[in-house]
């Protein structure tokens, strides 16, 4: 069984996030980049699956669309653990275009079980895995939070509003995992930081696509009125400001 | 040319999420100069179906497909694309919950449509059709152009409220017949948190950070979060920790909330964390460090230990309902 791991790789998410070109761009000056936490997450679960031979996973490969600037970032997960890598040397212009150029990598390379972060922190928006599952006529299954292969077969457990459902579905597939895949991000040891320096990461050029979406400017969000202090001594003013000023409560 | 709107259901009811993405896609359709509808599909009543009608909606039309009482990503996406095509819908709404976040990418690749994800407002133009909509967690808000024929919205939880509007909605059965090999998914067990006002919905959330010390202290939170009808959470160590259930975390990782109070006990305010809640109406602190980020965020602050204000806190409600 071979699984990929589809990566984003994005500012940390301390980044005191600006802009420049009159707000129509991210200031990239100064940014440590990271890999997306839902990817880390991701990534950490298929490893895990991986070190289970009952699983039947035989390799982990990171799949990543960015340009050469994103080797660190793709390093980074070959030491945690991921066997190689495929970079689609491509600026990732929306999540269509990023979803199209993946699904030629698993139409060319056949991965049985591919597995999508829910979300990416920069542009939050939930789409990539979905699309690449449509894109590929595979099942998909979102807001996994865990997953678990068994005799061939996957045992997922999907969020809902209120409760969770196990359900299952047919390889090949794509999950989309979330908070509770798994439970801390694995680190990368010496010896993998080791092993990373001579795995291969093989770079691909990306297919012609027309993006759907344009960002066309940011906004900051608007400050926040300064915060008005009630004495600790005296609760009931923070109760009786919510009930006739705020009128919330 | 129409806006249609998905309107997903709970054991056969809708929720104020529903109502909200219907005076959604009604306002969508009023700058488009066209009339919205809204898709219900599986087993709701009549009655039920005619709330959708109090927001705004010229048309509900009600699918059943044959033998499929599950959510299955590729049968539904087949459903609704169908119904968007037969419609003539030029756009398309969802939740930005769970159930849109599974459909809509899937719908955008079979339509061909672009999606603006996790929105807040009204378009800011419609052409170009431009939206406003969240990007890094919350961080900074993106203008995002929509080249697309077709254009998928997926609705941010509370952000946007109800407008009651009766346009006098028509209602249309349909019966839907899905080739049985499209349903690939299996549901082998559903387990639900009963009693609990969920998180996404509630208007008044009360969260409890590291600075509560003790899964112990808990106690007076949930009282007053009983008290105000509030729905709890927590931050990420509290749920790692395992203090309180994963369901409540809240912030960049967990869940994004925009609840029209949230009421923060002993939480730092941490970037990720607020990543998940700055869309709140309005923020209350408590907190002993006076120079905590959370005060930054919030309009209104207490410093003082967690023990101490929440039972006075507790007290005051329940003079303030005795009144
Ligand atoms: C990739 C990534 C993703 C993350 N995602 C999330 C996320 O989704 N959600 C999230 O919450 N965090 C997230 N975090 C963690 C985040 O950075 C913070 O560590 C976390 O939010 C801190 O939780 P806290 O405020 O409960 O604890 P702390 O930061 O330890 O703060 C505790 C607060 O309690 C106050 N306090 C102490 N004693 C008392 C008392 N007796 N009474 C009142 N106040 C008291 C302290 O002054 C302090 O401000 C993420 C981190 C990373 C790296």
């Amino acid at each position: 069984m071979k699984l990929l791991v589809c990566i984003s790789n994005v500012p940390d998410t301390t980044t005191k996030v600006k802009f420049v070109d009159d707000n129509k761009k991210f200031d990239e000056t100064g940014v440590q980049w990271v890999i997306n936490p839902w990817d880390e997450l991701s990534l950490t679960r298929a490893l895990e699956m991986k070190d289970d031979p009952a699983s039947g996973i035989k390799t982990v490969t990171i799949a990543h669309v960015g340009s050469a600037t994103a080797e660190p970032t793709i390093r980074k997960a070959l030491a945690i653990g991921a066997d190689d890598a495929i970079r689609v040397n491509a600026v990732p212009a929306d999540a269509y275009y990023v979803a199209s150029q993946l699904a030629e990598v698993v139409r060319t390379e056949k991965f049985d079980l591919v597995m999508c972060g829910i979300e990416s922190s920069d542009h939050n928006g939930s789409l990539v895995g979905g699309m690449l599952a449509e894109l590929l006529d595979f099942p998909s299954v979102s807001a996994v939070s865990y997953l678990k292969i068994e005799n061939g077969q996957a045992i997922i457990n999907r969020e809902i509003d209120g409760g969770k459902e196990i359900v299952s579905v047919p390889f090949p597939f794509v999950a989309i995992v979330q908070k509770g895949i798994a439970k801390e991000p694995r680190i990368a040891a010496m010896r993998g930081i080791m092993m990373a320096r001579t795995k291969p990461i093989k770079v691909v050029e990306p297919v012609n696509i027309e993006s759907f979406t344009e960002v066309t400017g940011f906004e900051m969000p608007k400050p926040r009125a300064a915060c008005r202090f009630i004495d600790a001594e005296n609760v009931k003013q923070l109760i009786e400001v919510l009930q006739n000023e705020a009128k919330v409560i | 040319m129409s806006v249609l709107v998905y309107t997903e259901n709970w054991d056969g009811k809708f929720k104020k999420l529903s109502f909200e993405l219907v005076s959604y896609a009604s306002k969508v359709a009023e700058m488009l100069n066209t009339t919205a509808t809204a898709l219900s599909i599986g087993n709701v009543e009549e009655a039920e179906l005619q709330k959708l009608g109090n927001f705004g909606v010229k048309k509900i039309i009600h699918a059943r497909i044959d033998g499929l009482n599950i959510l299955d990503n590729q049968a539904y996406t087949k459903t609704i694309a169908d119904i968007a095509t037969k419609e003539g819908a030029t756009v398309l709404v969802l939740s930005n919950n769970n159930t849109g976040k599974a459909l809509a990418p899937r719908l955008s690749v079979r339509l061909k449509a672009g999606i603006g994800s996790g929105v807040g407002k009204l378009p800011l133009g419609v052409d170009p059709f431009v939206v406003y909509k969240r990007a890094y967690s919350g961080n900074a808000f993106a203008h995002l152009t929509i080249k697309t024929p077709i254009r998928i919205l997926t609705l941010a939880q509370n952000s946007f409220g109800l407008i009651e509007k009766n346009a006098g909605a028509a209602l249309e059965n349909l019966s839907v017949q899905v080739d049985g090999t499209l349903v690939k998914t299996t549901v082998k067990e559903v387990q639900k948190l009963t009693g609990k006002i969920l998180l996404t919905d509630a208007d008044i959330v009360v969260s409890g950070g590291r600075g509560m010390k003790s899964p112990d202290n808990w106690g007076p939170l949930v009282e007053l979060a009983d008290l105000l009808g509030a729905a709890t959470a927590c931050s990420r160590p509290v749920s790692d920790e395992g203090w309180r259930g994963h369901e409540e975390h809240t912030g960049q990782t967990g869940k994004i909330i925009a609840p029209i109070l949230y009421i923060a006990i002993g939480i730092s305010g941490a970037t990720q964390h607020l990543a998940g809640v700055s869309s709140s109406k309005y923020i209350v602190a408590v907190n002993t460090d006076k120079d905590a980020p959370i005060f930054e965020a919030a309009q209104f602050g207490i410093v003082g230990d967690a023990q101490k204000v929440l039972p006075k806190l507790v007290e005051a409600v329940k003079e303030m309902k005795a009144r």
